[in-house]
């Protein structure tokens, strides 16, 4: 009875609100938000100079210019890509249209280690793409380079699955009036459809850039992992596990976190954008 | 003779369409070389990102034949870590799945303070590393963690075994059926389950007659996408799972075995049956996704029209 007494803004015949708030909050502490905590916890084992001398280490510093680089980077990219692709598939008409349109989600569904190590095969030297690369001195696999590459594989649908009902639902009418007005096609749609895009862009380049940062799974088999040059900043979390340096791979873990927390309070913003702009 | 052809035989075609055809697709489309251009650049990135890779996993599962893709699937190591991912599977999406409804019963069904935080709360596991997911469990129950010296003194295990990996999939795949629910419930409304409880439905009974027709694709698109997950999680698996071959080594953490031996056949065998799932997932996403589609559009109609 004490959450329908204290937390319920109006009265309802429906049942069930404590029993399913109740078992909602049980299993989110149990799961979520008790082991979570424990990360906090545990850095605070260090003091605030031992904390800072190790996540500001070169090494670890070294992972997160690669890690949020290469995010930054393969985001930029999916969101140019990925506006292409969902304006490609609502607005014109191909064969195979709806076979792409479904292969869309295949990063979404796909296990990460297959991905990884699909993604290094096809772009070692002697793969099917690295072959082509490798006579114009263009190395990916074990690079920094093939970093970029899984993060951009992994992130590909957000900006696509974003931005793709906006523009379904986007009314005609806009870039008739656009065009009555004298715009030029460029005109329509730099002045008119994409300001409406822009939200839902942004959330999706957000999307994918926060899930670039935590990406470890396709990373780790293309990325050669090599300190100071290709390592990531998850696996240096697993590698000071391995040694049992549980205060340091914690101290890393919360620097990813906190930056994780940022990353969710922006897109929960930038999709509120979104919801305002659409009027729903 | 339709009934169009009648009508333009005896009535005078309408002046507009005399005049020239107004220019309304010209000014909004683009021309056509343009259009055969976006269309070529959007398919060859997709194919260098998705298709090519997508081929590529079952070309190299069956470069050295049938007998070692089969010899790699059957072998017993593998046949453990097929049986451990349904294993932490069969476990994960069901708890998920009580989960998801719940939460999804409380927040779409009643108005209450600090919903928005705990909608909030429920993405959390999505926007986490899953090398951090792990890393959480080993916190709490490992050795040096909060109940590592008690789960010790007990004989029990919880890292580096079973529950610690089923633990960790849980966590990745926390929100999946929630998600999908919240926003499909909200948009249906309560007045149904209003109506039904005042005929003098109870409670269950307006569950599950009335509430679990409207969202059942929504349910099964949600468990889809949990499921895909649970069955393909690698790095909080692999933080927990102490890679101990035939004991805790799931499907995609004897892919990375196999291809860190160089068995690349093997490996890729291996990773086609995920691949496989990967697929039958967005065939059944797919089909699924239309009823989606259908039941939030009714319930927004239902809504417009109320």
């Amino acid at each position: 009875m004490i959450f329908s007494k204290t937390l319920l803004r109006r009265h309802t015949v429906l049942p069930g609100f404590d029993l399913a708030l109740g078992l909602t909050l049980t299993y989110l502490c149990l799961i979520v938000l008790i082991p979570l905590s424990a990360t906090f916890l545990r850095s605070t084992e260090l003091t605030w100079d031992q904390f800072v001398e190790v996540v500001t280490s070169p090494r670890v510093m070294a992972s997160y210019k690669l890690t949020f680089g290469a995010s930054m980077l393969a985001a930029l990219l999916n969101g140019v890509f990925g506006l292409l692709v969902a304006w490609v598939l609502v607005r014109y008409d191909f064969f195979g249209r709806r076979f792409v349109d479904a292969l869309v989600d295949l990063p979404f569904a796909l296990p990460t280690a297959v991905a990884g190590i699909t993604l290094t095969g096809l772009y070692s030297a002697n793969g099917w793409i690295g072959q082509f690369l490798e006579p114009l001195g263009i190395k990916v696999a074990f690079t920094p380079v093939g970093v970029f590459v899984a993060m951009t594989f992994i992130g590909l649908p957000f900006v696509v699955r974003t931005v793709q009902p906006v523009l379904e639902d986007m009314a005609s009418e806009l870039e008739e009036a656009a065009a009555t007005l004298g715009a030029s096609r460029w005109q329509s749609f730099t002045k008119v459809i994409l300001p409406i895009l822009m939200p839902a862009l942004l959330t999706g380049f957000a999307l994918a850039f926060a899930r670039a940062l935590g990406e470890y799974g396709s990373i780790i088999f293309i990325a050669g992992n090599m300190p100071m040059v290709s390592e990531i900043t998850p696996l240096l979390i697993i590698t000071k596990l391995e040694q049992y340096d549980y205060a340091g791979a914690t101290s890393i873990a919360v620097v990813m976190l906190v930056m994780s927390f940022i990353m969710l309070l922006a897109i929960n913003g930038l999709q509120a954008w979104t919801r305002k702009r659409q009027g729903k | 003779m339709s009934a169009s052809t009648v009508s333009a035989a005896v009535l005078p075609v309408p002046a507009a369409q005399k005049l020239a055809p107004p220019d309304v697709a010209r000014a909004t489309t683009e021309p056509v070389w343009v259009r055969r251009l976006l269309i070529t650049l959007a398919l060859l990135f997709l194919s260098l990102f998705l298709f090519v890779p997508l081929v590529s996993v079952f070309f190299e599962a069956f470069k050295k034949g049938w007998e070692v893709y089969v010899a790699a699937i059957t072998e017993a190591d593998a046949v453990s870590a097929i049986w451990l991912t349904l294993t932490a599977a069969v476990i994960a999406v069901p708890l998920n799945l009580v989960f998801g409804v719940s939460a999804a019963w409380a927040i779409a069904k009643f108005d209450f303070r600090g919903k928005s935080v705990l909608l909030t709360m429920i993405d959390l596991p999505f926007s986490v590393s899953p090398v951090i997911a792990g890393l959480i469990y080993v916190l709490v129950f490992g050795l040096q963690g909060w109940f590592g010296e008690w789960l010790m003194a007990h004989d029990m295990k919880v890292i580096f075994a079973v529950p610690g990996i089923v633990l960790a999939t849980i966590f990745v795949t926390f929100p999946f059926v929630a998600r999908e629910l919240i926003p499909l419930m909200q948009a249906q409304g309560q007045e149904q389950e209003e109506a039904a409880r005042v005929l003098g439905a109870s409670g269950w009974q307006t569950f599950w007659k009335v509430t679990l027709p409207n969202v059942k694709w929504g349910l099964l698109y949600g468990v889809i996408l949990c499921n895909a997950r649970a069955m393909g999680e690698f790095g909080a698996v692999s933080v927990v799972s102490g890679h101990i071959r035939g004991q805790t080594n799931t499907l995609p953490l004897h892919i990375e075995i196999l291809y860190n031996e160089y068995q690349f056949a093997a490996s890729f065998a291996v990773a086609s049956l995920l691949a496989s799932l990967a697929l039958v997932t967005l065939v059944l996403k797919y089909i699924v996704e239309r009823r989606v589609h259908q039941q939030m559009a009714q319930a927004q109609q239902a809504g417009a029209a109320a």
